[in-house]
């Protein structure tokens, strides 16, 4: 989905990433109601990670860093608490995107099986009237099965089991994140969105776009939505 | 040929790796202070934000970290650790978690300190706030309070795991190269949190001293992070299978030392004696040790013998007061031995049902069933209760009252225990899926199943039910209106009936002679 006048991303919708982008798949099984909390908790980390203090630059080309505050959230349905970053606007982004993928499952056409993608990606201008190319460079993809419960016990054990999963997932991003492989190099002034994600006022993550699709009772995927979360209207 | 770390890439990286240490301690201790951590992101460096993360430095924290470095750098075979343990009001302690920041000798020539080593240490604090919320004593940590407080301790030096018991797993945080070793950060703990059951733990004086001893009488406000002892009366927390609180630290000592089958051999011991009084008061113990609760298997199993329960009144014929009692013992041992190894409260036992009793009824009442003769002989326990449900409910709804006024079990001297059966069962349906879930070594968990707990049988809850069986409608000869009505009638008819008796004084007295 491409807006009019806007800078339009490399790739058709779905496209395989580049090949030296990392890809990491998660795979949870939860309650309906479960799926923000689980969804939010998994993003939330990646993007601990994948966070900044915003760059100030000086003259000499040297540049300082802010400082990214932390806090905890408890989960409602799920016995389970994450640590996100302080950031009222990155979170409000992730909050609209994992509401659409919520509700996208829970839609007509879906058996409640879906994925959702967050992809960090480096922008590389090309001259006109090539559109600048969108590269990936580390995606994560999280597939989500929506089970049904019959009756409150077995909600009760989901709350727990799920908790369980969800902390086995938190030390599975922890683990790629320490590898130290590929990051974009720490831009220049006039570099640094195509890298970072310079829209908010208090942290600076790396570029990226959360994407979802729903898989129908056939199993194909009906649904591809690109969303786009930056804002860029970086529109030169 | 190696190039050396310039002196001024030397003192910085020194500078990293010793502000690495103490934010390192700070936020694991922050973690476990059993409040939710929250700073604030700032655009603008202050400057005095190590590894660009907003972590605050609580004094107490930092002076203690120092002190265990005293001037020193994790190097190898010199690693810093912080040791998490919980310890109980009663003064029982447990190391839960021993956190590890240690050096090794594998080193990375080629990096750049200034930004790279000091990059991926910042991203290492991440990762060790992410990984901080996810081991169990978190969890334990948020719930700490009156019963129990969580302590740290910083050493430096060789890392001690004994402390941990059998079976603990390891989590790395995360490696960071640097030119004069790899540091590594990662947290060893314990899965085997049973100890408060068996009591089987050892003290060990830590070798530094408990340094923050957060055991207080009151919460302290939460502004002051040091003294986190609010009482947090979180609920109830499975995946942690001695989630203290009160009635699960009961639950769990409870069960571990009346493990059912001294229950049943307590039963079958005592039946015998039953065979003596009749077929019917085979019925008598079943309807006692049936369940939990004295009255419901009154009402369920026993009239199945078609006078299961009316034995009880008409006891008195066959002695007593103290049969009565000796019925009620091995149910009492149900109840009571549940709670043996605790102080045996009410609110304990009450609170505690739902594990602490699961497994004993269950096998007395498959026991029973097994060995009395008859119509229950061999029949699951569904099929008995779905068979005879119908009839205790008529044929006893006005003896309930009596029955319970006798029953030691309905009114013992710990009466709120019949209120709470009721939510035990309730509970333990609820409950008996986490508790077979969490299978732990030190106890033998048994799958509880309250016969009559299954509401495909009756479309009515147990609550409903046990409500409807406590207040039946009485029966209308037995009420006092009528009661008082006919006795008025009586009395009404009285005068006539004796002038009627007079004019026939005659004929009575030729009757009485004839007898005579």
């Amino acid at each position: 989905m491409v807006g009019p006048g806007r800078t339009r991303c490399c790739g058709p919708p779905g496209a395989a990433p580049a090949m030296n982008c990392r890809a990491e798949v998660l795979e949870v099984s939860v309650e309906g109601r479960q799926v923000e909390e689980a969804m939010l908790a998994v993003l939330h980390t990646v993007l601990l990670h994948r966070s900044t203090g915003k760059f100030h630059y000086k003259k000499e080309g040297t540049y300082s860093i802010g400082t990214v505050g932390t806090q905890d959230v408890d989960c409602d349905f799920i016995d389970f608490a994450y640590v996100r970053v302080s950031s009222e606007e990155l979170d409000r982004a992730l909050r609209k995107a994992v509401g659409e993928f919520k509700d996208a499952l829970r839609g007509s056409g879906s058996d409640g099986m879906g994925q959702i993608s967050l992809e960090f990606y480096q922008k590389k201008k090309s001259r006109w009237p090539f559109s600048d190319e969108c590269i990936p460079w580390e995606l994560w993809t999280i597939k989500v099965n929506v089970v049904n419960l019959a009756n409150e016990q077995e909600r009760q054990i989901c709350r727990e089991k799920v908790g369980e999963k969800l902390c086995e997932k938190i030390i599975n991003i922890v683990e790629v994140m320490n590898r130290h492989e590929y990051l974009p190099k720490m831009p220049t002034q006039s570099e640094v969105d195509n890298v970072f994600d310079t829209s908010l006022k208090d942290v600076q993550p790396y570029l990226y776009k959360i994407s979802y699709q729903i898989t129908d009772s056939l199993g194909t995927s009906v649904t591809t939505t690109m969303r786009r979360l930056i804002k860029d209207t970086l529109a030169l | 040929m190696d190039t050396d770390l310039s002196s001024q890439d030397r003192k910085d990286l020194d500078k990293f790796i010793k502000f690495f240490a103490l934010k390192t301690v700070q936020v694991i201790v922050q973690a476990r202070l059993g409040e939710k951590i929250c700073t604030r992101s700032s655009s603008s460096p202050t400057g005095s934000d190590w590894f660009n993360l907003a972590i605050k430095d609580i004094p107490e924290v930092t002076h203690e970290a120092k002190k265990a470095l005293a001037g020193q750098l994790p190097a190898v075979g010199r690693s810093m650790c912080v040791e998490i343990s919980l310890k109980t009001s009663e003064g029982d302690s447990m190391e839960l978690e021993i956190w590890c920041l240690e050096m090794n000798e594998k080193c990375d020539k080629e990096i750049k300190v200034s930004y790279t080593v000091y990059n991926r240490l910042s991203l290492l604090l991440k990762s060790l706030l992410a990984i901080t919320r996810v081991t169990p004593a978190y969890r334990l940590s948020r719930k700490q309070g009156h019963e129990y407080v969580i302590l740290y301790r910083i050493y430096f030096g060789e890392v001690q795991l004994s402390g941990l018991g059998e079976g603990f797993q390891t989590v790395r945080v995360g490696t960071v190269g640097t030119p004069v070793g790899t540091i590594t950060l990662s947290c060893a703990y314990r899965i085997n949190l049973a100890f408060m059951s068996t009591r089987q733990f050892e003290r060990t004086p830590p070798i530094m001293g408990i340094i923050i001893d957060h055991f207080v009488d009151r919460p302290y406000p939460s502004s002051s992070p040091m003294h986190p002892c609010n009482y947090r009366a979180g609920e109830d927390n499975g995946a942690v299978y001695p989630s203290v609180e009160d009635s699960q630290e009961v639950c769990t000592t409870s069960f571990s030392t009346s493990p059912p089958s001294q229950l049943s051999s307590s039963r079958l011991s005592y039946q015998p004696a039953a065979l003596g009084v009749g077929s019917a008061d085979m019925g008598y113990p079943v309807l006692f040790a049936g369940g939990l609760h004295a009255a419901h298997p009154h009402q369920l199993i026993g009239p199945g013998k078609e006078g299961g329960v009316p034995p009880i009144p008409s006891q008195p014929a066959h002695g007593t007061q103290a049969d009565q009692e000796r019925m009620c013992t091995p149910l009492d041992g149900v109840h009571y031995s549940a709670a043996t190894p605790s102080s045996s409260e009410d609110t304990e036992t009450v609170s505690n049902s739902s594990e602490g009793k699961c497994g004993s009824p269950h096998d007395l009442l498959e026991t029973i069933f097994v060995r009395k003769v008859g119509a229950f002989v061999n029949k699951p326990i569904n099929q008995v209760t779905m068979a005879n449900l119908d009839i205790p409910f008529a044929m006893f709804a006005p003896k309930n009252v009596e029955l319970e006024d006798n029953d030691p079990m309905v009114n013992p001297p710990d009466s709120p225990e019949t209120e709470s059966p009721l939510q035990g069962s309730l509970h333990s349906e609820g409950s008996s899926g986490s508790s077979t879930g969490n299978t732990h070594d030190d106890f033998v968990m048994i799958d509880f199943k309250p016969a009559f707990s299954k509401d495909d049988i009756l479309p009515m809850d147990l609550g409903t039910f046990y409500r409807e069986f406590q207040n039946p409608p009485q029966l209308s000869s037995l009420s006092i209106d009528i009661g008082a009505q006919s006795m008025a009638e009586d009395l009404d008819s009285l005068p006539e009936k004796l002038a009627v008796h007079e004019k026939n004084v005659k004929e009575f007295d030729a009757f009485v002679e004839t007898l005579q």
